[in-house]
C-alpha cells in the first residue's frame, strides 16, 4: 500500500517535471533540426547554429545583454551589499521603513515600472536639452540595477542574519584592528551571500525583457528584446539555437548558485 | 566626531547610494507617471499641456476598458488556480514524502527552468501548441485521423504558457510553508482519531495557508500586468489591460492614457495586497 502511494507520488512529480521541461526540450531538439519550418521527421543539422554565427543583429544584442548584465552585477552587488551591511549591523530609526521600500521594485508590475522610467527619463532628458538620453543602454542599466538591488539586499541580508554581530565584536575584543576584523571575519561571513547575490543579479538582468523593451531606442537592443522582435516578425530556428545556448548558460549559472545558496534546504526550517 | 555621528555617517554612506538609485529609477518615475496621467496631452506633443481627469474618465466611461480589466483579472484568477492545483500537491509531496538527495534533485529541477529566459519559454510553447506541433503530432499518432489540435492563439494557450511560467513560484512558497509544519502535529491529529483527510483539512491546509497566499500574490500580480505572453500565445484574442498599456506607449503614443491605465493596474495590485496583507504578515520573516 505504502509502496503504491510512493510510486504514485513519484509519477506525479515526474509529470510536473515533464510539463516544466516539455517546451524547453522541444526547442532544444528543433534547434538541431534541419527544417526551417519545424517540420518532422527530425534531421540532425547544425545549420541554425551556423546561421546564428552570421547573424550580427542577434550577436550584437547578445553582447549588449552580457555587458549590461555584468555592469549590473558589479553595481547592484556593491550598492546592495553596502545597504545590507548597514541593515544587518546597525539599528536606527527608519530602518523598517527603508526595508519596506524594497518591496515596490519587486511587487509593482514591470510594465508599470518600465513605462514610468520611460516617461521620467524623457522629461529629464528634455529638461536637460538632450531628449535622446531618455533611452539607450545606460537607461536600461539604470533600470536593471533598480530591479536587482532588493534581491541583493535580501540575499546578503539573510546571510548576515545567520551570523550574529557578536562574532565581529569578539574579534575586536581580542585585539583585532577594524581592518583585520573586516578582512578575517566579515568578508568570510559575507562572501557566499555576495556570490549568490551577484549571480542572482546577473540572472535578473540577463532575463529582463520588459524594462529593456521600453528603454531600448530603435537600433539598440538586448537579447530578450531582439528575440521578441524576431518572434513577432516571423521566427526562424536561429532563435531556437540562441535560446538553447541561453538556457544552457542560465541553468549552468543556476547550478553554481545552488552550490552557494541552498534553496529549501535544511536552513528553511527556521523560516 | 562623536561615536553616534560616526555611526550615522556610516549608515548614511552605506545605504545612501542604493536608495538614491531606487529614488531616481523607481519612486520619482512612479510620481512622474502619476502626474502624467492627469495631463491632457502627451509630452511628445510640443504644445503645453493642462490638467484633466479625462484619462481616468475614459477608463470608467468605456465598457471596452472594463472588459479588458475583467479579462486580465479572470486570466490572473485561472492561472493562479491552476498553479495551485498543480503546484500544491507537488510541494506537499516534496515537503512530506520525498526525502534526502531525491528531494534536493527534484527541487533543483523544478526551479531550474525558472531561471531560463521567460520569453524563450513562452516562445517554445508556440512549437508545442500549434497545429503540427508536439501535442498535435502526439494526438495524431494515437488517434489517426483525429481533428487537428491547434491551440495556438487561444485562451487555453495563454493560460498554459502563464501557468508554466509561474508554477515554480507556487511550488516554492507552498514547499517552504509545508516544510515548516512540524510532523508531530500531523501525528497528533492522526492519533487523536482524525482521518487522513480530516488531518489534512484541519491541520495541514490551514497551516500552509500563508504559503498559498504569498504564492498566489506572486503569480496574480505579474499575470494581470502581463502583455508579452498573451501577445505571443494569444495573438489578438489575448487582449489584456497590459497589452493595451503597452500599445498606448509604443503604438498610439497616447502616454497620458497609458499612464492612467498603468495606475489603474497598480491600484488593482494594491487592493490585492491590501486584502492579502494580514495573511502575508502571519508568515513573518519568510517573505
Amino acid at each position: 500500500m505504502r509502496n503504491l502511494a510512493d510510486a504514485g507520488i513519484r509519477f506525479y512529480l515526474i509529470l510536473v517535471l515533464v510539463f516544466l521541461y516539455l517546451p524547453i526540450l522541444v526547442m532544444a531538439v528543433l534547434a538541431f533540426n534541419k527544417s526551417p519550418l519545424y517540420a518532422l521527421p527530425f534531421q540532425f543539422d547544425l545549420v541554425w547554429f551556423k546561421a546564428l554565427a552570421e547573424n550580427d543583429r542577434l550577436l550584437k544584442a547578445g553582447l549588449n545583454s552580457v555587458l549590461i548584465a555584468l555592469a549590473n552585477t558589479v553595481i547592484a552587488t556593491s550598492l546592495g551589499t553596502m545597504a545590507a551591511v548597514a541593515f544587518g549591523r546597525y539599528t536606527f530609526r527608519g530602518k523598517t521603513m527603508m526595508q519596506a521600500l524594497l518591496f515596490p521594485p519587486i511587487a509593482i508590475p514591470w510594465l508599470v515600472i518600465g513605462t514610468a522610467m520611460l516617461v521620467f527619463f524623457f522629461w529629464i532628458g528634455r529638461a536637460m536639452g538632450y531628449p535622446g538620453i531618455a533611452r539607450g543602454l545606460h537607461a536600461i542599466l539604470l533600470g536593471h540595477v533598480a530591479l536587482s538591488l532588493p534581491y541583493v539586499i535580501f540575499v546578503v541580508g539573510a546571510r548576515l542574519n545567520d551570523y550574529p554581530k557578536a562574532l565581529e565584536e569578539a574579534a575586536a575584543t581580542l585585539g583585532a584592528t577594524p581592518w583585520q576584523v573586516f578582512r578575517r571575519v566579515s568578508v568570510p561571513i559575507l562572501a557566499p551571500g555576495v556570490v549568490a547575490a551577484s549571480l542572482f543579479a546577473f540572472a535578473v538582468s540577463f532575463d529582463q525583457f520588459v524594462i529593456s523593451y521600453f528603454l531600448a531606442p530603435p537600433g539598440v537592443t538586448t537579447l530578450p528584446v531582439e528575440i521578441y522582435t524576431s518572434i513577432r516578425k516571423g521566427f526562424t530556428p536561429e532563435i531556437n539555437a540562441i535560446s538553447t545556448i541561453i538556457i544552457l548558460v542560465s541553468m549552468g549559472l543556476m547550478l553554481i548558485v545552488a552550490r552557494f545558496y541552498r534553496f529549501g534546504g535544511e536552513r528553511s526550517g527556521n523560516e | 566626531m562623536t561615536p553616534t555621528t560616526r555611526t550615522r555617517w556610516a549608515i548614511l554612506s552605506l545605504t545612501g547610494p542604493a536608495y538614491l538609485w531606487l529614488a531616481c529609477t523607481i519612486f520619482l518615475p512612479i510620481a512622474a507617471m502619476l502626474a502624467l496621467s492627469f495631463l491632457d496631452k502627451s509630452p511628445l506633443v510640443p504644445k503645453p499641456a493642462s490638467f484633466t481627469l479625462a484619462n481616468y474618465g475614459a477608463f470608467f466611461g468605456k465598457p471596452f476598458y472594463w472588459s479588458l480589466t475583467r479579462w486580465s483579472i479572470e486570466l490572473g484568477f485561472w492561472v493562479t488556480l491552476f498553479s495551485f492545483l498543480i503546484g500544491y500537491p507537488a510541494a506537499y509531496a516534496l515537503a512530506k514524502r520525498v526525502k534526502g538527495r531525491w528531494r534536493e534533485a527534484i527541487f533543483l529541477l523544478i526551479v531550474l527552468p525558472f531561471w531560463s529566459n521567460a520569453l524563450v519559454r513562452i516562445f517554445s510553447w508556440t512549437m508545442v501548441l500549434r497545429s503540427n506541433g508536439i501535442i498535435d503530432l502526439g494526438v495524431q499518432s494515437i488517434f489517426p485521423g483525429a481533428p487537428t489540435v491547434d491551440l495556438l492563439f487561444t485562451y487555453p494557450a495563454v493560460v498554459i504558457g502563464l501557468v508554466h511560467s509561474y508554477l515554480p513560484y507556487m511550488i516554492l512558497t507552498c514547499y517552504i510553508a509545508l516544510q515548516a509544519i512540524d510532523d508531530s502535529l500531523i501525528e497528533a491529529g492522526r492519533s487523536l482519531g482524525a482521518s487522513k483527510l480530516t488531518t489534512f483539512r484541519r491541520v495541514v491546509l490551514p497551516l500552509s495557508l500563508p504559503g498559498i497566499i504569498s504564492g498566489s500574490a506572486l503569480i496574480f500580480v505579474p499575470v494581470i500586468g502581463s502583455f508579452m505572453e498573451p501577445r505571443i500565445l494569444g495573438g489578438t484574442k489575448g487582449a489584456t489591460l497590459g497589452m493595451n498599456i503597452e500599445e498606448q506607449f509604443t503604438v498610439t503614443a497616447n502616454w497620458p492614457l497609458g499612464a492612467a491605465l498603468s495606475f489603474i493596474l497598480l491600484a488593482i495590485v494594491l487592493i490585492i495586497f491590501g486584502v492579502l496583507y494580514p495573511f502575508l504578515r502571519k508568515q513573518g520573516g519568510a517573505a
